[in-house]
């Protein structure tokens, strides 16, 4: 019987798994990175071990230091989440021959799975329908991709469009698979532009149902629901029947998903791979199967049966909030997320790692909560969902949010008629409501300041905000480098387009042709986050003056986002020519190439390799020539 | 009172015009700030700025607010005195209202004990008029060095020129601050060198801010442009070692407060450090409608004190304390509060002044004093009675006692004169000769030494005695002719613009801004301590 269990991961799937333990009555145990401390994951266990450092190498996925935590904190099972090492078959060895109890499939299993050429041969030879290009691909076969065997969540993988770069890209593919994730293995299969990502959840042989992750981002899930919508009947039972015989195939034990692709026009599906673990978007298939997957997980793990899983009620979508920037081409954000709330209601799920206050760091996947609903109907539950995320206060950081609710209130996902092309189409690349009028929310975000700074004033307190007995000109406050002008005095607070009502350092009024808005705002040092029905702003507050001493030379290369430098190119004095590699960033295992804005001199590296670069942070000066 | 308001904001923006859209724009195009755009940037934001002695030079052959703005604003949470040459103004050269308005400004900040903050752009005195401005003008110098010795520190930001008797602004200055490019500092320009010496020179040599920051020692700093200028006199303020500092928690979340009356749910008032005190139990907007159009008709000052003090609340339990209410009934007297400062109140009810009323107003004042109080004067005034009975009762006596009581008073007065105030009146209600620490007029305001048209029939009683004393036939219709003008050359030099315009107040304001200007006021005043004196001259009794 398991007694104390320890999770070998973060974040929150790590408060997921614990949430199940203390139900069920087992201690819980908790490891985290420095950068990580403060989340609230760490405090909900019972222990928790500090792993010394931040990068991934060095913490989550050091099986010594996870080995030696169990054994310091006498945990005698070990649960590894998602991603990192849960589906490493030699972590998986190492835990079982420590006399620990693995949560999780044998170690053989995740070994044959591991290996997509292996799980291919493995999938033909029961049965299950693969996918596979010819050995000699023509062009009739384009296009093709080519995926990492080591790979998963979409890194590593290349679209073929042309026989002629086939070769290249596979050189490259293999390159960025050696240097990601040790294995420079790649394979080539056609590419179903069209297709659905849909995806059945087995306990052992057992299936629970199916889920559909079809709404991706560059092969990253952003919104799963369960069950896949819109599949006739046949086609859901083969699919489930294929599952079923992929998992006898490997004797599988535990939780797992196989993912299949759809085409939809023709019912046809293909096997794509086996995840031999608990999957992200688990709660979908929870909220509609009416099971605790982590309980099942941990049963089986003690030799138990798992539970049956009961007739799917009803329909539930989750969707993955990342910390990022949809309008900078989605580039992950870091920093302090001042304020995240989201209403918990009936039928609303919210697995968060963060929590107001928390910081986002730039070492691990940007995810900042998965957020479910579960309705009757598909239409209710995205309906729910949407309203859920809109009135979710998110501040400090980025997020997809604003994307998130939009694709809920698409008509082609509302439909059921999406693909994994969707998120593709260029409608989906601009940033929703940038076209909307902001003058209300920033004259809020004005007046809010207007009123904090009253509320601080040490003198003449109570005298009317920005009064003058000889009105010359409006007061200005200055917003994204943009002015809102207003004007203050005897009867309060005037600005362009509507009536102000009331105003406070946390909330403004605002009357238009009768209709009353209330915004709410949340004054910080540098920024400010109006949040009003239906949207959120965030609005960099531009000081007044700002010291030559410290203003930005021009020709500065500034750090696009945060992460580490890996190379340097060049040296101070260098001669470099527009569009030269300056140095490389590296983020999120993404290489970010930094180059020279135009021809000119280096006369500043603020850098080197190695060094912590937040977003903006000055990392090279180059003087044009012309200067 | 709305019309009058009008004409008033009219009156303003001759001021705020400057030298006209010409000469704005061509500042503008060189990159330049007007002086309300530098002091906009210069105080804090969200901060009242009140500005005194707009309409100097109202009425003279000098532009409205005399090429230079004056006065106080909030400076890294501290009250200073600003002075901003205006350079759209004849390049904001200084005529002898300009001086006598930088004077006022200098008394200001003298009696109430404030840093002055001068945005010097201007080219030296006017010199058509250098007569009346030269020999008084030292005092602008004087004023300079005394307020330092005061420990009223004293910073000069240099936009632009500041040459010949101009330099000494900075270089009586505790702080300098000169704008790259811009700020032109001599005694003497390169044509009145080459006349004196011989020596061949340029402005920069002889005065520019970067031979001033690098090689004289005259700018303490070296400002890239007018922001930066403004911002290191901001970091100069902040050192003064003057503001509170910071006392607010920001993290503390308050329910909107209502922008209009009537829609009042909570003020800032969550927030720690915010003033315990009610606006006025009465709505301020009622101020417009109290005067009547003809001063002859007496209004209750009662219906003003109530829409200018603080109401009810729980520090305040009453708005107004009225003392000796049965006694002197043409003059109320009591107490409140402005922006939870005390205040005593001398308001006059009926417009004239009898003995009792004199005598009254005498222990008000003297009681002001004993408990270091603050006074306030609301005019409304035709001065003293006249006649036999009063002469006889004493009035004069009585008169004098209360003008020394006002004369000697220590504590600080505020004046306001609302409707009429002529005669010894004026001066029994602390007019400007007897130095309140601010005198500011409503629009309906009229002062003189007595009404237009009692002025006007006395010369004429005088004239016609003069004629029969001569045996000389009256010329009735010269008199008519002659009744009519005196009476509207003293109308007009009684109205409040003339009167503003001399410097005799220090602005006209809208009627409805009265307590926020009396709370400024009021704030700028408790910068020294409030210590009232138990000597007066000797009174008569």
């Amino acid at each position: 019987m398991i007694t104390r269990l320890m999770v070998a991961n973060r974040g929150e799937i790590a408060s997921r798994v614990f949430r199940t333990c203390r139900s069920l009555g087992i201690e819980t145990v908790a490891v985290h990175s420095d950068a990580d401390a403060a989340l609230p994951y760490v405090r909900e266990a019972d222990l928790a071990v500090r792993l010394r450092g931040n990068t991934p190498a060095e913490t989550y996925l050091d099986v010594d230091l996870l080995l030696d935590a169990a054994r310091r904190t006498g945990a005698d099972a070990i649960h590894p989440g998602y991603g990192f090492l849960s589906e490493n078959a030699g972590f998986a060895a190492a835990v079982e021959a420590a006399g620990l109890t693995w949560i999780g499939p044998a170690p053989a299993s995740i070994e044959a799975m591991g290996s997509k050429v292996e799980a291919k041969r493995i999938m033909r030879e029961a049965g299950v329908p693969v996918l596979e290009a010819p050995a000699e691909p023509t062009e009739d076969d384009l296009p093709l991709i080519v995926k990492a065997s080591a790979g998963g969540g979409g890194r590593g993988m290349r679209i073929v469009r042309s026989l002629d770069d086939l070769d290249r890209e596979v050189a490259a593919a293999q390159a960025e698979a050696a240097s990601a994730f040790g294995d420079g293995t790649v394979f080539v299969e056609p590419y179903v532009e069209h297709g659905r990502h849909v995806e059945v959840q087995v306990v052992g042989s057992g299936v629970y149902g199916d889920r559909d992750c079809s709404v991706q981002r560059r092969h990253q899930k952003v919104v799963e629901e369960a069950p896949a919508p819109g599949l006739p009947d046949e086609v859901r039972t083969a699919l489930h029947e294929a599952a079923r015989r992929a998992a006898e195939a490997i004797d599988y034990r535990g939780a797992g998903t196989v993912e299949f692709l759809l085409d939809p026009a023709t019912g046809r599906f293909w096997f794509l791979e086996m995840n031999t673990r608990l999957q992200v978007e688990h709660p979908v298939t929870e909220a509609v199967q009416g099971v605790d997957l982590v309980a099942a997980q941990i049963a089986v793990a003690e030799g138990a049966a798992a539970p049956p899983a009961g007739p799917p009620q009803g329909h539930a979508i989750e969707v993955r909030l990342y910390a990022e920037d949809p309008a900078a081409d989605h580039a992950p954000q870091s920093g302090v997320l001042t304020r995240f709330e989201i209403p918990v209601e009936d039928g609303i799920r919210v697995d968060a790692g963060h929590e107001s206050g928390s910081e986002v760091s730039t070492y691990y996947d940007a995810m900042l909560a998965k957020v479910v609903a579960h309705a009757p109907t598909r239409t209710a539950a995205a309906r729910k969902l949407a309203g859920v995320l809109s009135r979710a206060t998110i501040h400090g950081v980025r997020t997809n949010r604003d994307q998130l609710v939009a694709i809920l209130r698409d008509e082609v996902f509302l439909a059921g008629e999406m693909t994994t092309a969707l998120l593709a189409q260029p409608r989906w690349s601009s940033r929703p409501g940038a076209s909307e009028d902001e003058s209300r929310p920033r004259l809020a975000a004005a007046l809010a300041i207007a009123e904090t700074d009253a509320a601080l004033r040490t003198v003449q307190q109570g005298i009317p905000v920005g009064w003058r007995n000889v009105v010359s000109q409006p007061q200005l406050t200055v917003l994204d480098d943009e002015a809102v002008a207003w004007w203050g005095g005897r009867d309060g607070y005037a600005g362009e387009g509507a009536t102000v009502v009331a105003a406070s350092p946390t909330a403004v009024i605002l009357e238009v042709d009768g209709v009353r808005t209330t915004y709410a705002v949340a004054v910080g040092e540098g920024v400010v986050d109006v949040d009003w029905p239906g949207g959120h702003a965030a609005y960099v507050r531009t000081p007044r003056f700002t010291d030559p001493a410290d203003a930005v030379a021009s020709g500065s290369l500034l750090a696009p986002m945060p992460g580490t430098v890996t190379v340097v190119h060049v040296a101070v004095g260098d001669e470099v020519a527009a569009g030269q590699p300056v140095l490389v960033l590296e983020a999120m295992k993404m290489q970010h190439t930094v180059a020279a804005p135009t021809a000119g001199t280096v006369t500043e590296i603020d850098v080197e390799t190695g060094a912590q670069v937040a977003a903006g942070d000055v990392l090279a000066v180059v003087e044009g020539d012309e200067a | 009172m709305l019309e009058k308001l009008e004409a008033l904001d009219a009156e303003h923006a001759k001021a705020v015009a400057g030298g006209g859209q010409k000469y704005v724009d061509r500042h503008h195009a060189r990159g330049k700030l007007l002086p309300r755009e530098r002091i906009e940037l210069l105080v804090d934001p969200g901060s009242a700025f009140l500005e005194l002695s707009p309409l100097a030079g109202w009425g003279s052959d000098f532009a409205v607010g005399a090429s230079v703005v004056t006065g106080i604003g909030v400076v890294e949470g501290v009250e200073c005195v600003i002075t901003a040459n205006d350079p759209t103004v004849k390049g904001g050269a200084s005529n002898p209202w300009t001086v006598k308005k930088i004077f006022r400004a200098s008394q200001i900040a003298e009696e109430n004990g404030l840093p002055t903050v001068a945005l010097v752009e201007s080219g030296g005195a006017d010199l058509p008029t250098q007569k009346e401005i030269f020999i008084p003008g030292g005092r602008l110098f004087r004023d300079i060095t005394r307020a330092s010795a005061r420990k009223e520190p004293t910073i000069a930001l240099v936009f632009g020129n500041s040459t010949a008797g101009g330099a000494y602004v900075p270089g009586m200055s505790d702080y300098t601050v000169m704008v790259k490019e811009q700020a032109k500092v001599f005694l003497g320009g390169p044509p009145l060198v080459k006349m004196a010496t011989g020596e061949e020179s340029d402005d920069e040599s002889l005065g520019g801010a970067e031979m001033h920051a690098r090689t004289s020692g005259l700018a303490d700093y070296l400002a890239e442009d007018e922001h930066d200028a403004i911002r290191i006199g901001r970091r100069i303020v902040a050192r003064l070692n003057r503001g509170a500092g910071f006392t607010g928690d920001p993290g503390k979340p308050a329910l909107p407060h209502a922008n209009n009356a009537g829609e009042a749910t909570v003020s800032r008032g969550e927030w720690p450090g915010r003033p315990a005190y009610a606006e006025p139990d009465a709505d301020p907007d009622g101020l417009l409608d109290l005067v009547p159009a003809d001063l002859k008709e007496p209004f209750d000052p009662r219906e003003v004190i109530a829409r200018v003090v603080d109401g009810v609340s729980a520090g305040n339990g009453v708005a107004f304390d009225e003392f000796k209410p049965l006694y002197g009934s043409s003059l109320v007297t009591g107490w409140a509060r402005i922006h939870g400062h005390q205040v005593g109140i001398l308001a006059n009810a009926q417009g004239v002044l009898f003995s009792e009323e004199a005598q009254k107003a005498t222990q008000f004042i003297q009681l002001a004093n004993q408990v270091d109080t603050p006074l306030l004067f609301l005019h409304n005034t035709t001065g003293y009675m006249v006649g036999a009975d009063y002469e006889q009762g004493g009035i004069i006596k009585h008169g004098a006692m209360m003008i020394n009581a006002v004369s000697n008073s220590a504590v600080p007065h505020l004046s306001v004169i609302m409707g009429a105030s002529y005669g010894a009146g004026n001066y029994g209600m602390n007019g400007r000769a007897f130095d309140p620490r601010f005198l500011f007029t409503w629009p309906s305001a009229k002062s003189a030494v007595m009404g237009p048209a009692q002025l006007a029939g006395v010369l004429s009683i005088v004239a016609r005695a003069a004629a029969e004393a001569k045996g000389q036939d009256y010329d009735e219709e010269g008199d008519a002719g002659m009744r009519a003008y005196v009476e509207q050359m003293v109308e007009e030099a009684s109205l409040p613009y003339a009167l503003s315009g001399m410097l005799y107040d220090d602005g006209v304001i809208d009627p409805r801004d009265t307590r926020t200007v009396l709370g400024i006021c009021l704030s700028v005043i408790a910068n020294r301590p409030i210590v009232g004196t138990d000597r007066f001259g000797v009174f008569r009794m």
